[in-house]
């Protein structure tokens, strides 16, 4: 049983220092849980820390894979808007990589 | 020779009053400070308007975690031509940024003030924060240090905060007000917590009231950041500059929130906007009755570096520093003789001032007809084009930024800046300059004069049918001086009494 961080964390370092048992450590593209020494932090907090402090929506997943902060869950946006948003962004990163092939 | 003298006591009589250089811009700001106050503030160019001419600032990124979500933020984005705050291009561990702050104060002599306030909190990140003071309180020690902060954090981190001799903590405050808060705040992380809504804004609030008390009484200054967000907290300001003054803090810096779709904030997505310029003025001129309000922050990035509102990252990135050799004992040498050298320049400015204060009050220099008709004299906003040192220096093509100074019958005093896209970039040809002068002359809307060092032929018609009229006469004279003659101009041309010839467009 252990939580996993996933591609959309932002390396932002909140959760690294809280975790009870050192679990989190820094990789590259972004932080990264050991499984092995995960607990999901029961036995010592009521919440898993670092799903606590997490600003990332979808970020890190649980042992069945679902987020544990679901979208729209801390920062209040609406899904749709959040869909048009990363849509918007998708397009405007694929329109830099074909100038940069061009 | 023409001495730009104001009526000092009519001045005194509308209660705001005071002379030209000490109103909204320096002396009136820092003016009625303790001296041990002003000695502190005095070079720091986010604490003293003056100082912002001058002397130069840095941001470094050591401190990525935060400790809560505000509304206008958001971790993801990254951009490098993107200018705000919790916003960077490359995080640095304290080390690097130890080396950084290093060569640019080497490099830039001006560059004062080194401040630690993000992307994220500082006080959230405490082993690398304190590490970085610490580093630089031994290798670097004329670099002021200072750090802003949510205030969650701030009664824990007192003690530590004054072991490293910081003596300038600005704390952001939206609100005192719960109800407030929990629409400003969906969440804080607090005692292995995270905790929703009105209740988790109640104990943030709760922290950043007990942290400015704390701050006061240890005798650490305090400026408090307000961003003002219409319908949220615009009415709300009022209360908390009377609070946060109440308690302590120093200065108080409302500034407009930032909010584009793009970010992906959730203000930015919902569509909340920001304040109008007219708006952002009005609530500080309402504040100031209760406290110094700070009107040249320029709300920059967390790594930002230079004069406020230029950013020179760009210059100072890791690879960059990399290779530069720094002989700190050699830079200090001369930063203290840049420092000196600007330190008797400004205090030939304020023994002018006041000698020409003291002229003034005495009743032996005086603009006549401005005393009698100062009561029907209108105000008059003039957007003025510098790069720095107080004087009118930059083309008006080449101003990414306008300083905003409101003209009237009792003084002249700094009212803010306006963004703008630079009309040419400093080529031959302008190109789509077109567009460009189109946000100037919106930006400065309102403004009835832009005085600048030069002004092309070009954007010389459009500004004029805006209404704006150009002035290249007073190139290279102090600023405040320049707008008081060019006032004392449109007195005598008659256009002080009737309202503006051309209404402003609103693009």
């Amino acid at each position: 049983m252990a939580f996993e961080i996933i591609e959309s964390c932002v390396n932002c370092y909140a959760c690294e220092p809280l975790c009870p048992n050192d679990a989190i450590y820094q990789a590259k593209p972004h932080f990264m849980i050991d499984a092995d020494k995960c607990t999901e932090c029961i036995g010592d907090f009521m919440d898993a820390q670092c799903a606590s402090i997490c600003p990332i929506e979808g970020a890190i997943l649980d042992d069945l894979g679902t987020e544990v902060n679901p979208i729209g869950s801390l920062t209040g946006i609406p899904m749709e808007l959040l869909a048009q948003y990363q849509a918007a962004l998708d397009a405007t990163y694929q329109a830099a990589l074909n100038d940069k092939s061009a | 020779m023409d001495l730009p003298v104001l009526n000092t006591s009519e001045a005194a009589e509308s209660g705001g009053g005071c002379d030209s250089h000490s109103c909204g811009s320096t002396g009136d700001q820092l003016g009625h400070l303790p001296e041990h106050i002003r000695e502190k503030v005095h070079n720091h160019p986010c604490y003293s308007e003056q100082a912002h001419h001058y002397f130069a600032r840095m941001h470094v990124a050591v401190a990525p975690a935060c400790n809560i979500q505000c509304h206008y933020c958001n971790r993801k984005y990254d951009c490098s031509n993107e200018s705000r705050p919790g916003v960077v291009s490359e995080v640095l561990t304290p080390e690097q940024a130890v080396k950084k702050v290093m060569a640019v104060a080497a490099n830039i002599p001006q560059m004062t003030v080194l401040g630690i306030a993000g992307p994220g909190d500082p006080l959230a990140n405490p082993e690398r924060t304190f590490e970085t003071f610490r580093e630089l309180t031994e290798k670097a020690p004329d670099i002021k240090l200072c750090v802003s902060t949510n205030g969650l954090a701030l009664p824990e981190s007192i003690d530590e905060l004054c072991k490293h001799n910081i003596d300038h903590v600005t704390i952001t405050i939206n609100c005192v007000d719960p109800d407030v808060g929990g629409k400003i705040y969906p969440w804080i992380f607090w005692k292995n917590k995270r905790i929703m809504g009105r209740e988790g804004a109640a104990i943030l609030i709760e922290q950043q009231q007990k942290g400015l008390e704390m701050l006061a009484e240890r005798g650490i200054l305090v400026k408090v950041n307000s961003v003002m967000i219409p319908g949220v907290n615009d009415a709300h300001l009022a209360e908390v500059s009377r609070v946060v003054k109440a308690k302590g803090a120093f200065l108080h810096n409302v500034m407009p929130l930032i909010a584009e779709p793009e970010h992906g904030t959730f203000y930015g997505l919902m569509g909340q906007p920001g304040p109008t310029h007219e708006e952002l003025q009005k609530l500080q001129d309402a504040c100031s009755g209760d406290m110094n309000m700070m009107r040249h922050c320029r709300q920059c990035r967390a790594d930002a570096v230079g004069m406020l509102g230029e950013d020179r990252g760009q210059e100072f990135t890791l690879d960059k520093i990399e290779d530069m050799e720094i002989d700190y004992p050699a830079a200090m040498v001369k930063r203290a003789e840049v420092h000196a050298r600007i330190e008797a320049e400004l205090k030939i400015k304020d023994q002018a001032n006041a000698a020409k204060a003291e002229l003034a009050k005495a009743g032996w220099v005086a603009i006549q007809g401005m005393k009698q008709d100062a009561p029907k004299l209108r105000p008059v906003l003039m957007a003025v084009a510098t790069k720095g040192g107080g004087v009118i220096n930059e083309h008006f093509g080449h101003a990414s930024e306008f300083l905003i100074y409101e003209a009237s019958g009792h003084d002249v005093r700094f009212i803010g800046h306006r963004k703008t896209l630079p009309y040419c970039d400093g080529g031959d040809t302008c190109g789509d300059g077109e567009s460009a002068l189109d946000v100037t002359i919106r930006e400065l809307s309102g403004c009835e004069v832009v005085l600048c060092s030069k002004v092309g032929y070009e954007p010389w018609g459009p500004l004029e049918a805006a209404g704006i009229t150009p002035n290249g006469e007073h190139a290279m004279e102090a600023i405040e001086d320049a707008v008081l003659a060019v006032y004392e101009e449109m007195r005598v041309a008659g256009k002080l009494e009737a309202k503006p010839l051309m209404q402003q467009k609103a693009a």
